[in-house]
């Protein structure tokens, strides 16, 4: 039984690190699949991040937060799509760009308004998003197996999470079920067909850029006043190119992306769980294996070894009508 | 007509452009200074005076300078070839281990003159190692070189410090680093130069590195416009579909050209880890490697306009760290957001002024 109790903690602290994945990858999901490739997704995510803590600072209204998160996270967008779309600029390097904006910005302004090295203030608990325990989570606890799995996996995480969720079956959705989706698909294979169709290539990619913003909103502001209670210098610590690679393992596939988070969230927990422990036969198997494995990973994968990952046809070049 | 095909005369593509581009990245930047309530003129005014008021302010501008200028080639070099090489940072990091390994093998046997040039090939080697799989996976698989470079960022990182925690860490000591080199394995300063123009180095790390970094420049020219791999490269990064047919070797030249880039980032470790601290330290790339991609951007990709770049970033490192000991409000931070707005400008939002200029232009010559 104890093996199995430290699974369940094991696997509940990977669904809590996987969230901010999930939120991430789908946001890359929307703009590289309508043809815009995302570097930036680390930008947006730490700049939603720090607004969202900020609006809860100030207000103590965890949606508040939620919202300034989204807002700052969809104008990082527009402004992805200005220099990308608007200018036809080179797209990696715009979200290049927008990175070192978003890192800089965050702790210049976090040192000027709260003077604690780059941390924002402490967000008082009626800012934060905290855990909801399902209705039955106590009573099901003495049950073996499924109890313990129903009170420490499902039940107690916050209101975010469940959302996180959600987002992934309304995202396949929209992307395979709707005209807007089915349009987005077809301007990141072939912009031009869009364009003879009559549908505007430039308004179409503007809309996917905000869903990823909206969505990259939630990743930020569930790192700062979900997780934690504060923003904290860099605190996406490369969690955004994380989601990238797990979009990328996911071959831009809304419930494979899931997947690939939570195998990534689950890389995450379990370094944090080995960290001094050694394993047997192997003996103590240094941490930055498991750092590393995502990145890997997704390097093994797009060497073609695991299938084949195929990005969207016209994603990374900017449209031009013809003259 | 469109404006996009009228050609524009070379000083205004190369010269007013990108120098209006500039403008803007700084007008935004003093929107931020202003916005936290500082004086943005006054804080240039420390910025320059912190990066070029003392003689050891311009040793550290020159020596950040160098660093940067080893990057901003690697980033050109992999341009000029249509690539965008994002793992410069984990290519310098990766090559620190190559100047390392050199040092701390033949300090205590040889003068530093001897150990230099095996440095600087270590440098070389270990840097262009780490570009090679991104570059097979982008040649022979098709994988996309910003991606494969970023994972290798991270790979390097973990990499590097399993390396200084588990192996090269002095046994008792708790930093993870390697052991101080000799004199030996220390590249030296440059204090005559500076004694040249009257100036006292001081304790900045400007070394001879500077040096190295130069004859870089040249030689990257050298190679870019003066020989046939050069002319490939070129070829190969305005359309690739044409280099293939014109009988080029697509694998040949991706790989070639991501192994100068790897190499060129790794010699930037000679400079940070030879040149300053004398030692292998977790983290000592410290964004130069990103840096890099600003001063590439900004420079053209021609090394004249990389130099001039690098100084410039050279002059906002150093000066920003006396900034935000002037200005306590502003953390030495504000030259990421610089960066960034840089990049911004000068990279994504390059044609954005291009159609005004045309019409400008034109009207100008009465057309």
């Amino acid at each position: 039984m104890e093996y199995f109790d430290t699974f369940v903690s094991i696997l509940g602290s990977a669904i809590r690190l996987s969230i901010p994945l999930l939120f991430t990858a789908l946001a890359g999901l929307f703009s590289e699949r309508a043809g815009i490739f995302d570097i930036g997704l680390e930008g947006k995510m730490l700049a939603s991040a720090f607004a969202a803590a900020c609006v809860a600072y100030w207000t103590g209204n965890a949606w508040a937060g939620l919202g300034a998160g989204i807002l700052i996270s969809i104008i990082f967008s527009l402004l992805h799509g200005f220099a990308s779309i608007t200018n036809r600029g080179n797209q990696i390097v715009s979200g290049v760009a927008l990175n070192f904006v978003a890192a800089g910005l965050t702790i210049v302004l976090g040192q000027a308004w709260f003077n604690q090295g780059g941390r924002t203030g402490q967000v008082p608990p009626e800012g934060r998003f905290s855990g909801i325990i399902l209705p039955g989570a106590d009573m099901m606890r003495e049950v073996p197996i499924i109890g313990p799995l129903y009170a420490n996996v499902i039940s107690g995480n916050n209101i975010l999470t469940y959302i996180a969720f959600l987002m992934v079956p309304i995202s396949w959705w929209v992307l395979y079920r709707t005209r807007f989706g089915l349009r987005l698909r077809a301007v990141g294979e072939n912009p031009g067909a869009v364009d003879t169709a009559g549908v505007s290539v430039v308004w179409l990619r503007y809309r996917a850029l905000i869903v990823t913003g909206f969505l990259a909103g939630f990743a930020g502001t569930y790192l700062s006043i979900a997780q934690s209670a504060a923003f904290i210098n860099n605190m996406s610590a490369g969690k955004g190119y994380i989601a990238l690679a797990a979009l990328i393992f996911a071959k831009w596939k809304p419930v494979p992306v899931m997947f690939a988070c939570l195998l990534f969230g689950f890389l995450d927990a379990f370094a944090n769980f080995m960290q001094g422990k050694s394993m047997p036969l192997i003996g103590e198997v240094p941490v930055q294996i498991f750092q590393a494995l995502p990145y890997i990973l997704t390097c093994v994968l797009l060497a073609g070894f695991i299938g084949v990952a195929r990005p969207p046809k016209a994603g990374g070049v900017a449209y031009t009508k013809e003259r | 007509m469109s404006t996009a095909s009228v050609p524009l005369p070379g000083w205004i593509s190369y010269g007013v452009i990108p120098l209006l581009n500039l403008i803007l990245a700084f007008f935004f930047s003093g929107l931020v200074v202003w916005a936290i309530g500082e004086n943005p003129f006054e804080a240039l005014k420390f910025l320059i005076e912190g990066a070029l008021g003392r003689g050891d302010a311009i040793g550290f501008t020159l020596f950040y300078a160098t660093s940067f200028i080893f990057t901003g080639l690697s980033v050109a070099v992999a341009f000029h070839a249509g690539l965008f090489n994002i793992g410069s940072e984990g290519q310098a990091y990766v090559g620190g281990l190559g100047a390392a390994l050199v040092a701390l093998s033949l300090d205590h046997y040889v003068p530093w003159y001897v150990t230099m040039p095996f440095a600087v090939i270590g440098a070389a080697i270990f840097g262009a190692a780490w570009a090679f799989i991104p570059a097979w996976l982008q040649a022979k698989r098709g994988s996309h070189i910003v991606i494969t470079t970023i994972m290798f960022n991270f790979i390097g990182a973990a990499l590097m410090v399993y390396l200084l925690v588990n192996v090269f860490i002095v046994p008792g000591k708790m930093a993870p680093e390697t052991r101080t080199f000799l004199a030996g394995g220390q590249l030296p300063k440059l204090d005559w130069l500076m004694a040249l123009f009257g100036l006292k180095l001081g304790p900045a790390p400007f070394n001879v590195s500077f040096i190295i970094a130069l004859v870089m420049c040249y030689l990257v020219w050298l190679l870019i416009w003066r020989t046939k791999l050069g002319y490939e490269m070129r070829t190969l990064g305005i359309s690739p579909t044409a280099a293939v047919y014109a009988g080029i070797p697509y694998v040949r030249t991706v790989i070639i050209a991501m192994l100068i880039s790897g190499g060129l980032a790794g010699m930037m470790s000679l400079n940070a880890v030879m040149g300053a601290s004398a030692r292998l330290q977790v983290e000592f790339v410290a964004g130069a490697g990103f840096v890099g991609i600003a001063v590439s951007l900004m420079g053209r990709s021609h090394p004249v306009g990389i130099i001039f770049a690098a100084i410039l970033f050279g002059i906002l490192y150093q000066g920003g760290a006396d900034l935000s000991f002037e200005m306590p409000n502003i953390t030495r931070d504000m030259i990421v957001v610089i960066q960034g707005l840089v990049i911004f400008f000068a990279g994504a939002l390059e044609y954005m002024l291009r159609p005004a200029m045309v019409r400008l232009y034109q009207t100008a010559r009465g057309k």
